[in-house]
């Protein structure tokens, strides 16, 4: 009998064979199919094993975001965000299947998950203890992010609000309104989660979205301090004191209509860049434009970091100024209307940019990444983005924003003791809906330590003062709060 | 010359005693981050059963393979800290006290064998009683009405009071002692060739009496018991016993058409084998994933598997509350989430050396009935592995099956001791050397001359 014996001998190593095969083909081939399967629950539960990095500012001496042990088995660890709404866009929120803002940018970090971590979190595997991530300081300024939230919400209206370090490129403020409590959309529960966050999105204020990144819009006659560095730019003998046509109406070439100052205003037929852009008068820097052409003046918006997609690290929309639709669509670009599309984070780093004699620094948020015993495992550097303008172009375009402070349409920005350099907007939207506000500002300019800009979406009545009503005070008190005055 | 390597088998014991008590030691920590205050008496209580086991083994059988009773002991220790973790896990059913309980039943059951069978030719004589037994023991719960043998569907139970047994794994014992004598007695009538078709041998119609029976009773069991497990595994047994004692293929073809033909039919009549199909095929479809009595728990159990990976989450970091059951039929599930392939890697091996260890016995033993036997035990335990290992992977339509030593239930913890002592006791006959002849005296006649 032992020759068949041998044969069902060989047969039950086979089945084992068979067993065996099949377990490596679950175990390897299709073991990351089934982990993420969305019916497989272990990932949802895996994102409350994890004691997560926390989320801080004021180099780490505020919170921003914290993990808490509950004590649950199933969901151990509960992520809470004390400081609520004026942080939401920036900090975002940890949900159950998906994360918002630096949560999810950073995530690799936060949860330990990264290859910098990798050792860290073998330890803690080997141990039995629960995973740690490693914690991210953001380089805001908490004061000037309450502040500018406190003030913009105080507006009824929608906007964003942008500080940035000229020097660094680090960013103290970001603020979208409306804004949202991120707490809810951190619970362990699907079902409350997905109920909260579909209000959210239902809501036709759209505060799910982060306007200081996420959108574009007209600039306005903030933009007009792009068009006067290309102009400056084009020949080194010109100075702020140059003097430009400034007509009352300037025809559009290829049509029948004229562009006018707004509300008919005179500007005097000349005036000098200086005086031009204190008052913001439309033509001259129209005109400017049109002779400079479409070429120049994108090459002056991109060299401020126009049409290049940032990750700061949360993803910027890029800026554009449209696309070239002839000389009449050119004069209206020159001054901020027409296709001219720019996120408030552009506009705040063209003011950063002038403020920094020229040099545009590549934002950034992340200050530093403390591993989880608390050392420093990485730092942003700061960066250079490109040089916009030269050092010259930089100090002339500086005195003409400064006119705009002392004597134009951006009073309400002043601080006392120091020298503010900024310019008004107000962008056409449709007819019939009010218009944009905007202000765009730095200080001190004699050392630089912040620039802002500042959008109302739909905040004023077509009046470009109103730029200066609006959004300056708050541009004001966020310059103030950075300053530490 | 065969050694008896007792030194070798205690150490290998004391080493499978530590394994699982590193074990027991790591889902405390897993879950509690402490050593579980019961592990001094838990370790004490494994190893003095084990000791005592060894030591009835070492008088009562000396000469028995050493590896089978340290492989035995790892495995079934595995399973124990699985229902362990499972149980603090919260999943109603899962008691570790109880599979303790029934191990020790177990080690008793395996003792008692030993002693009282000093020769297992012995079941030889008890041939058509172990048969009549059997097929009584299989019927039982067929006859029960429901409310006393059904549980989900399987109505394989004696249930009283709060007590139930599983009588057909018993029946699985005596029932291969059956098969076994049976065999040997007609092995040379059912070898016997017939009509030769292409380049088999096909058996004479006449001598199909015995296949047909069986096949009879199977479908039987499958029919009124709703059992697709236990029928395969049986009737699978029978085959594979047949061939050894005919060495005839085409009993094997026949007994593989006559099957499936018959599972199929039933699949015609009887819809649970034909769900059962659906959901071997198409376990990952949202509408059988959902549907009542569809591939939830099989899905569960993959993605146990799948999530353990290659190394597993560790012993009480994973989620084996998820699969319901995981402490019975989905305990290979539930061990891959924790120890990953690595673990099932390695209790497949074991399982795979038990079994080479047992048709290794079958092929140094002496007489047809020890051969038959040892082969059919050994058969009969690959064959459930592999019919519920594969059933919950997905290698094979899934049916309910007990996992040898590690699922919870008594039944089948003390039928599979009784299975290992009777392989123990065979190896014993099969290694023990025969008795020496006696040269001395020629010798001596020589030195005298």
């Amino acid at each position: 009998m032992n020759s068949p014996l041998k044969r069902v001998s060989v047969a039950c190593l086979l089945m084992f064979g068979l067993l065996m095969a099949n377990v490596t083909y679950i175990g390897t081939v299709k073991a990351d199919g089934l982990r993420t399967d969305s019916r497989n629950v272990r990932g949802f539960y895996a994102r409350y094993a994890v004691d997560r990095g926390w989320i801080t500012a004021d180099n780490g001496k505020t919170t921003l975001a914290k993990t808490v042990d509950s004590g649950d088995k199933t969901f151990r660890f509960e992520r809470e965000y004390p400081l609520g709404k004026p942080f939401t866009h920036v900090v975002g929120w940890f949900a159950p299947e998906s994360a918002s803002g630096i949560e999810a940018a950073m995530n690799r970090y936060l949860d330990g998950s990264h290859p910098e971590l990798v050792v860290r979190r073998a330890i803690d595997m080997v141990s039995g203890k629960p995973a740690k991530g490693a914690s991210v300081d953001l380089t805001l300024n908490s004061k000037a992010q309450e502040i500018a939230y406190k003030d913009l919400a105080g507006t009824g209206k929608r906007g964003a609000v942008v500080a940035l370090e000229p020097k660094t490129g680090k960013v103290l403020a970001m603020v979208s309104v409306p804004s949202y409590d991120p707490n809810p959309l951190a619970k362990a529960n699907k079902d409350t989660v997905n109920k909260a966050y579909n209000k959210l999105n239902k809501d036709d204020n759209k505060p799910l979205l982060n306007r200081a990144i996420d959108l574009t819009f007209a600039p306005g006659s903030t933009f007009k301090t792009v068009t006067s560095a290309a102009y400056l730019s084009d020949d080194t003998s010109r100075d702020e004191n140059t003097q430009v046509d400034a007509p009352d109406s300037l025809p559009l070439p290829g049509t029948s209509i004229s562009l006018p100052n707004y509300h008919g205003e005179s500007c005097g037929g000349r005036a000098t860049l200086v005086e031009a852009l204190t008052i913001s008068c439309n033509t001259p820097f129209a005109k400017m434009g049109m002779e400079l052409g479409y070429d120049k003046l994108k090459e002056q918006a991109e060299k401020f970091g126009v049409g290049q997609p940032l990750e700061i690290p949360l993803n910027v929309a890029a800026s554009n100024i449209g696309a070239d639709e002839g000389k009449a669509a050119l004069a209206k670009t020159a001054i901020g209307q027409q296709s001219n599309q720019m996120t408030p984070l552009q506009m705040a780093m063209v003011a950063a940019g002038i403020a920094n004699q020229g040099t545009v620094m590549k934002p950034y948020l992340v200050n530093k990444i403390m591993g989880p015993d608390g050392a420093e495992i990485d730092g942003t550097d700061p960066e250079e983005l490109d040089e916009a303008v030269t050092p010259e172009v930089a100090g002339e375009l500086t005195k003409m924003m400064i006119g705009v402070i002392e004597n134009g349409t951006g009073g309400a920005a002043k601080l006392p003791g120091i020298t503010v350099a900024g310019k008004t907007g107000t962008a056409e939207t449709l007819p019939g809906k009010p218009s944009h506000a905007w202000f765009i500002s730095f200080a001190p300019v004699e050392d630089p330590k912040v620039a802002v800009a500042v959008f109302v979406e739909s905040g004023s009545a077509g009046n470009d003062a109103t730029g200066g009503a609006v959004a300056a005070p708050i541009a004001h008190d966020v310059m103030q709060a950075v300053l530490g005055r | 010359m065969t050694a008896k390597r007792r030194g070798a088998q205690l150490g290998m014991l004391a080493f499978a005693v530590l394994i699982v008590m590193g074990a027991y030691a790591s889902v405390g920590l897993g879950i509690n981050g402490k050593v579980p205050s019961g592990m001094l008496g838990y370790g004490l209580g494994l190893g003095g059963l084990m000791l005592a086991a060894y030591l009835v083994l070492a008088k009562w059988a000396p000469w028995a393979d050493p590896l089978l009773l340290p492989l035995v002991t790892l495995v079934n220790g595995i399973g124990l800290v699985m229902i362990y973790r499972i149980e603090l896990a919260g999943q109603a059913g899962a008691s570790a006290t109880n599979q303790l309980m029934w191990t020790a039943l177990g080690v008793v059951m395996f003792s008692a064998t030993l002693i009282v069978l000093k020769d297992h030719r012995a079941l030889q004589r008890l041939t058509y009683t172990a048969g009549f037994v059997g097929v009584v023991l299989m019927a039982i719960p067929a006859l029960l009405p429901g409310s006393l043998s059904e549980v989900q569907g399987a109505k394989i139970w004696i249930r009283i009071g709060g007590f139930s047994i599983q009588p057909g794994e018993f029946a699985k014992l005596a029932l291969v002692v059956f098969f076994a004598g049976y065999l040997v007695a007609k092995r040379d009538v059912l070898a016997l060739a017939g009509r030769r078709l292409l380049f088999i041998d096909l058996p004479r119609a006449r001598d199909l009496g015995p296949v047909l029976i069986t096949w009879g009773f199977a479908i039987a069991t499958l029919v009124l018991e709703k059992d697709l497990g236990t029928s395969l595994l049986l009737f699978g047994a029978f085959i594979a016993m047949l061939y050894i004692a005919t060495q005839r293929t085409s009993w094997v073809l026949i007994g593989i058409l006559l099957f499936v033909g018959g599972a199929f039919l039933a699949g015609q009549v009887f819809s649970h084998v034909e769900a059962r199909f659906n959901v071997w095929l198409h376990a990952e479809d949202p509408a059988l994933y959902d549907a009542g009595g569809g591939s939830y728990q099989l899905m569960q159990g993959m993605f146990a598997m799948g999530s353990g990976g290659i190394l597993g989450t560790g012993l009480g970091q994973g989620y084996p509350k998820l699969i319901p059951l995981s402490f019975s039929d989905f305990i290979f599930s539930a061990t891959g989430e924790e120890l990953g392939l690595t673990g099932l890697m390695a209790i497949l091996m074991i399982y795979a050396l038990i079994v080479q260890r047992g048709l290794r016995t079958s092929l140094a033993a002496r007489d047809p009935f020890t051969k038959l036997l040892a082969g059919g035990l050994s058969f009969i335990l690959a064959w459930q592995v592999f019919i519920i290992v594969g059933g919950v992977t997905r290698l094979i339509p899934l049916t309910g099956l007990v996992t040898p030593f590690m699922s919870a239930g008594g039944s089948a913890l003390l039928a599979n001791w009784m299975l290992i002592a009777l392989l123990v006791r065979m190896s014993d006959a099969a290694r023990r050397p025969p008795p020496q002849a006696i040269q001395d005296e020629g010798m001596t006649q020589v030195m005298q001359r």
